[in-house]
Order: C-alpha cells, then structure tokens, then sequence
C-alpha cells in the first residue's frame, strides 16, 4: 500500500469550491445553519419541521448549483448533448415523469374527485407526516436500496437476477434462525446482530451461486433458472420452518421472536427521527453501495466483471476468465440480497412466516437498479425514491384509493426507461434546443469574453 | 382404488395442466421463433385471466347466454386482451430496440399491479369468483368408446379441446404454410430474410401478437381448469411454459412432451395422496408442490448446453449488421 488516499485533494477542492463563488460559501452556511441551528429550537411544533424542511431543500439547491458551476469552470469545452450519463440521467426523470402522469390519469379515470388529492399525497410521499414518516420511508428503502444494488451488479456482468426474491427470503432465514439460536453469542454488544447478518450474506451469496455455475457450465438461462429458484426456496425454507419446533411458532403460524440481542441497532437514529422504526439499517446499505462502488470502479477484479458484461467474448480475448466471473458475479449479488432479508427480518415484529409468497423486493430491485443507472450511488438515491413513493401509497389508502397504484407507477417507469432510444433522442433534442440559453449562461459562469466563445466553437 | 380408476383420476388432471402449459409455451415458441424473447407471457396469461374471469363472472350473473357461448366468449376475451397487452412488449422490443428482458419484466409487473388495483378499486378483494360449470360430461359419440371414451372424452373442460385444436393449428401454420417459414427465418438470420423482400419488423410484430393471443387464451384456460376463484395469479404457469419451451428444444412435437412431463409432476401434488406408494414416502405437501421447479432447474442443466434455441432471439434487429 504505497498509494495512501489524499486527503490535501480533497481539502483543496473544497477550499477551491468555497472560495472561488459565493454559491458555495451560502450553501455551507446554511448547511451550518440546517444541523446545529434551526433543529435545535424549531422540531418540536408543524412550522418549525416546514422550515426546516425548506432549509433543507434550499441548501441542497444552492450545493447542488455550485457543484454545477464548479464543474463548468473546470471543463470549459464540456457539450452536453454528447455526455451519456447526463442523457441518460434525463431519461431517467424523464421516465419518473411519465410514470407519474400515467398514474395520475388511471387514479383521474377511477376516482375524479379525489384524483389530486391523492396525487400530491403521492408526491410528498415520505413527507407526509413529518420526521417520523421521514424516517420510516428510509426504514422501508432500506431492503429495497440493498435488493437494487444486488441486481444492479449482476447486471453489470451482463446477469439479469431476478431472483434476488429467492437469495433475500433464504438469507432472511438463516438470519432468523441465528437470531432464535445461537444465544450463546449474546453476551457482546452487536456481535449477535453481526454474525446474524453474516449468515445472511453467506446464505443468499451460496443461492445466488447455484445461477451463476449453471449459467458458467451448463448454459442455463440464467433469468429462468433464478425464477425457478425463487419457488424452491419460498417451498424449502417453508418445509424447513415447519420441520423443526423449536422455531416455529405453530398457533400463529410464524417463527418465534428473534432475541434481543440479534435486533438491529439503532445508535440514536430514533432519536433524530422521532416516531419512526428507523435502525441503521441505511447505514448498512450506504456502506454496501460504497464497497460496490469500490469493486466496480476502483479494482481490477470489478473491470474485468464490466468486461464480461460489455462484450463477453471480447473479454475472454482478453484473457478475462468469464466463466469465473459470472459465477463469483453472482455470488455477490447474491449476498448482498440476502443481506437484504436480514435487514427485513432482524427487527421486532418483523415476522417471518412460512408463506408461499415471493417477496416483492426482490423485483421492486430490478425497476431501482433501472432507475439508477446501475450505479451504486444511483440506486441510493433511487430506492429513497421509491421509499417515498411507497409511502405515500399507504397513504393513499386514507384516501378512496389502493395503494397498487404505486406498483402500476412503477411498472411503468421501468418500462418507459426500457424504451431508452425513444427517450435519450427526445432528451438530446431538448439539450440541443436549450444550448442557446445554455451558452448564454455558460458564459455568464464563466466571465467569458465573446472572443474566448469562437475560439471554443471552432475546436469543437 | 384398482389401477384403472386411478388411471381415469389422473389422466383428466394432467391433460387439464398440459393443456395451458403448452398452449403457452407454443405462444413463447412463435415470439421465439420470429427472435424476440418473451418472458412477459406470466403477465400476459395473467392479463388475459383477469379480464376473462370479470367478462365470465358478469356474464355468468346477467345473461341468459348457453356455458358454451360463454366459455367460448371468455377464452376470445382472453385471446384479444393478451393480444392486445402483448403490442406494448413488441413496441418496445422491435421498434425501441430496448431490453426485451426489462420491458417484459415491466409488463409483469404492471399486469399484476393494474389487476390487483382495479380488482380492489371496484370489488374490494382480488378474488373473482366465477361459477364451475365448464366441464363436459361426456362428447357425443366419442365418449362411448370403451377405454379412450373415459379416459379423454369424459369430464374434461371445454377449454381443453379449444386449446388442443389451436395447438394443432399453430404447428400448421408454423411449419407448412410460407407465413411460418418466414417467421423462422427471421428468428435464425433476420439479415438473410430481410435480403429476400421479408419486412423482419412487421413479421417480428405477427410473432410476438401471435403469442399474446396465445398467452392470454393460455391464461383462461388455466383459469376454467383451475381456479373457481381466481386469486389473481397464474401460479407461475408463464414461466413454467418457457421452462417447457426449453426442455422441448424449441420443437412443438417435444413441446408437447415436454409440456405432459411437467403436468405430471404438478398433478403429483394434487393427488400424492391418493397414489399408494408415493403417499408412503411421508412427505408433505410443500415438497411435492416443490417438485415442478427442481426437476425444471435439472432438466434445464442438462438440456441447456445443447440446446437449438432461434439463433437471433433476443437480440434487436440491425439492419446493418452482418
């Protein structure tokens, strides 16, 4: 480890981006002004969350400007109707847009009157209630966060798993299991909950594998033998439940508690979001995005997995051992899925019952990681989405309305980001017709003379 | 129970689970064939399952119309409606030149959200409960003889011969007449057929509606056999039919095969009890239910290496590629 992380970088990059305009210097302060003043007298009452919410938002704003004209200072000649993750990022709205507009026109078709109403409630979606719907929105992101980073990374190798449901039910049952059992763990703080989680892990990367060896060695498909999979494993872990007494709690029909020691903890998230279930469960899923984005983008290994993805016989031209990486590809995926079900499960009330269901996570994680451009950090952001979305559903039920119409949203956001030809031409239309509007700005950011301007057309 | 009154028990099942399965997976094979992969006929059957169930169940309470009438009005209901949900697939899988496996997937979810949500809108439940009247009790003259009589021409469903006479109308149609050539020929080399005057898109459109139709009759075919309720799912019969498609090597003669072998091991859970010797074994229900997906995931390591499986399906068609 010659090369150690350069943290003068990193401080001179905020120095640069504070100093060089006052976009930065506002936004720090009212992050300043959003963490240590305005929660410590305002949280209590209805007004004080509003305006602490739109501190919130407006600091957000003015980061997220600055980052942007920070960015134009530094690559002057930059066309954005020839950036690729810009355009497909746009899609991505884009298509959230028309998922919207379809469910407002099916929720205008079955119920007029309450039609908007609904709508907005959809749209504020874990801003409904305050810190406390805040909180349980991250709270039920969390397995969907993890399911998307799962499918998001197998389809990084070219995999589609859909049967991220099967890995997250199986290694939600060891977790629990575990978490009934082995008390003798209990004694240290955490360690109980930790071994739990690494059952789970060990136990949805052992399912994901089965896919992956049939797809290395004997050419299965992999999207039907993983559907396939799902089933085997709702039936065996229900058999499994039912075989054994000393877990399965047969009047109601679900396993026994799991020991307290083996609850997520919490570390005082509860006491920021008041009211709500939150744990850190979000931490956990933050740290596996981060070590995924790690594997992907900074590692030989995950170039290699992107390799087999892009063009696998190219790959193996290249001296890639495809066949190895589609089947360790997997097993990652497969683990994180099953980490997936840990998160679920290892809490109070979360019951787990022996029921021949699939768990809709695992295919809500196939629409985030579309969402997210299969990047880690994409899926985050994704999956708070839908976490809002889903919770302004249960929401909606307060209304005349059934909370499916989130699922139908969803099924057609991914189908309209499915169509990304469609989408990216119309989106490069739209750049190319604000490039005047664009330059014109671009030169106000960049001070520029209109002679510095030409010089920049003509390279282009 | 003799042999034979076993025998006369389990056939009628298993054909009524063969049945959909290969209607289905006759639909896969025509998307197929024309190179398009359809793994959106689970949302498909279910599409055209649940529009079917509403068209019998209100045509069952108001109208005074024969149950063949409506039988055969439910299965039509189920074909167009499956047709129709399948030109969002083909949209999007031939012209957008998208994923065919993302914008199936979308299509199954969207078939079960939109069911679940206008059935809960309008009726509270997701349940459809529909009247079980289809069966027949026995088909004029055929049913007279002797053996064969009581085996398949006694009790079955209506939907069962509808689905077997369009079974044997699709091998027709894909392998004796020119449309059928044409199709395969645009699932092996669309580049060669385009070359010959073939419009590849407008034949891919033909393939992938061909087997929406397929699906959708699929869907309420499982459902006149199955469920006196539906419950708003198809059991995973879409997926099974692919699994079934596979296994028959993308040849309709082993599809059939393919598709009784799977009836049998779902027919196994139904009556495991009342077979003496597997009901020995002392196993439980959830194991036999179990069995239909393991011996796909078997039969699929084996069969999968060498598999004949339509050269270009599932990728977009490129005009310019060679």
């Amino acid at each position: 480890m010659k090369k150690t992380f350069d943290w003068s970088n990193v401080i001179s990059n905020i120095k640069s981006y504070v100093t060089s305009h006052w976009f930065g210097l506002t936004g720090l302060l009212l992050l300043f002004i959003f963490l240590f003043i305005t929660p410590s007298f305002l949280t209590t009452t209805e007004v004080g969350y509003l305006i602490n919410l739109w501190v919130l938002i407006i600091t957000a704003f003015v980061l997220i400007v600055g980052k942007v004209v920070q960015f134009f200072r530094k690559n002057k000649h930059f066309v954005p109707s020839e950036s690729a993750p810009l355009i497909s990022g746009l899609g991505s709205v884009l298509a959230i847009i028309i998922g919207l507009i379809v469910g407002l026109i099916i929720m205008y078709i079955v119920n007029p009157e309450q039609a908007f109403q609904g709508f907005l409630v959809i749209l504020k979606g874990g801003f409904n209630q305050g810190m406390a719907s805040f909180g349980t929105m991250i709270y039920y992101a969390v397995p969907i966060i993890l399911t998307g980073l799962s499918v998001s990374f197998a389809f990084r190798t070219g995999l589609f798993n859909i049967g991220a449901s099967g890995q997250l039910i199986f290694g939600a049952f060891v977790a629990v299991y575990i978490g009934i059992k082995w008390d003798f763990l209990a004694g240290v703080p955490f360690l109980h909950w930790f071994v739990a989680v690494l059952g789970a892990l060990l136990a949805g990367a052992a399912w994901g594998a089965i896919p992956g060896l049939l797809k290395a060695y004997r050419n299965v498909n992999e999207v039907v033998s993983s559907i396939m999979l799902n089933y085997i494993a709702v039936y065996w872990v229900a058999i499994m439940i039912k075989a054994d007494q000393s877990i399965y709690f047969k009047t109601q029909d679900r396993l026994y508690d799991i020991l307290p020691s083996a609850v997520t903890p919490k570390f005082g998230l509860d006491q920021i979001f008041v009211g709500s279930q939150i744990n850190i469960g979000i931490v956990v899923a933050i740290l596996i995005a981060i070590i995924l984005y790690i594997i992907l983008f900074k590692t030989t290994f995950g170039y290699e997995l992107k390799a087999v993805g892009l063009n696998r016989d190219a790959a193996k031209y290249a001296g890639v051992n495809a066949k190895r990486n589609i089947v360790l590809s997997m097993i990652i995926s497969g683990a994180v899925a099953g980490i997936a079900g840990a998160m679920i499960f290892l809490d109070r009330g979360a019951w787990f019952k022996p029921e021949i269901v699939l768990r809709p996570e695992g295919f809500t994680g196939i629409a985030i990681s579309l969402l997210g451009l299969n990047h880690p950090f994409g899926v985050v952001f994704a999956g708070l989405f839908y976490g809002s979305l889903e919770r302004g559903g249960e929401y909606l039920n307060l209304l005349r309305f059934k909370h499916e119409i989130i699922d139908i949203i969803i099924a057609v956001i991914i189908y309209v980001s499915a169509l990304g030809l469609i989408l990216q031409k119309l989106v490069i239309k739209n750049l190319k017709w604000n490039s005047k509007i664009f330059q014109k700005i671009k030169r106000v950011i960049l001070k520029e003379s209109p002679s510095d301007q030409s010089e920049g057309g003509a390279t282009q | 129970m003799s042999f034979l009154d076993l025998l006369y028990y389990l056939v009628p099942l298993i054909i009524a689970s063969a049945v959909p399965l290969s209607v289905v997976a006759l639909g896969a094979l025509f998307s197929e064939r024309s190179g398009v992969v359809n793994i959106a006929l689970e949302g498909i059957m279910l599409m055209g399952a649940f529009v079917g169930a509403v068209v019998i169940r209100s045509l069952q309470a108001n109208s005074s119309l024969s149950t063949t009438s409506i039988a055969l009005i439910g299965l039509g209901v189920g074909a167009v409606v499956g047709m129709v949900f399948s030109v969002a697939h083909a949209f999007a899988s031939i012209h957008m030149k998208s994923n065919q496996i993302i914008s199936a997937t979308a299509l199954n979810m969207f078939a079960l959200a939109f069911g679940s949500f206008i059935a809960r809108t309008f009726n509270n439940t997701i349940i459809i409960s529909t009247q079980d009247v289809f069966r027949i009790p026995s088909v004029p003259i055929l049913g007279d003889i002797p053996f064969i009589g009581n085996l398949f021409f006694k009790g079955a469903y209506l939907s069962t011969y509808v689905g077997v006479i369009i079974f044997i109308i699709g091998i027709v149609v894909l392998y004796k007449t020119k449309a059928g050539l044409r199709l395969r020929s645009c699932g092996e080399n669309p580049q060669a057929a385009d070359s010959l005057g073939i419009n590849v898109y407008r034949v891919r459109y033909a393939g992938v509606l061909v087997s929406g139709a397929l699906a959708g009759l699929g869907g309420v075919i499982f459902l006149m056999s199955f469920a006196q309720k539906f419950l708003m799912t198809v059991s995973g019969f879409g997926f099974l039919a692919l699994a079934v498609l596979i296994f028959g090597n993308w040849k309709p003669n082993k599809i059939i095969l393919a598709g009784i072998f799977f009836a049998m091991t779902r027919v196994l859970a139904v009556s495991f009890n009342a077979i003496p010797i597997i009901s020995d074994l002392g196993l439980t229900l959830d194991h036999y239910l179990m069995v239909p997906y393991i011996t796909t995931l078997i039969v699929l390591a084996f069969v999968s290496k060498n598999s004949a499986a339509p050269r270009a399906a599932g990728e977009p068609y490129d005009a310019g590629k060679r």
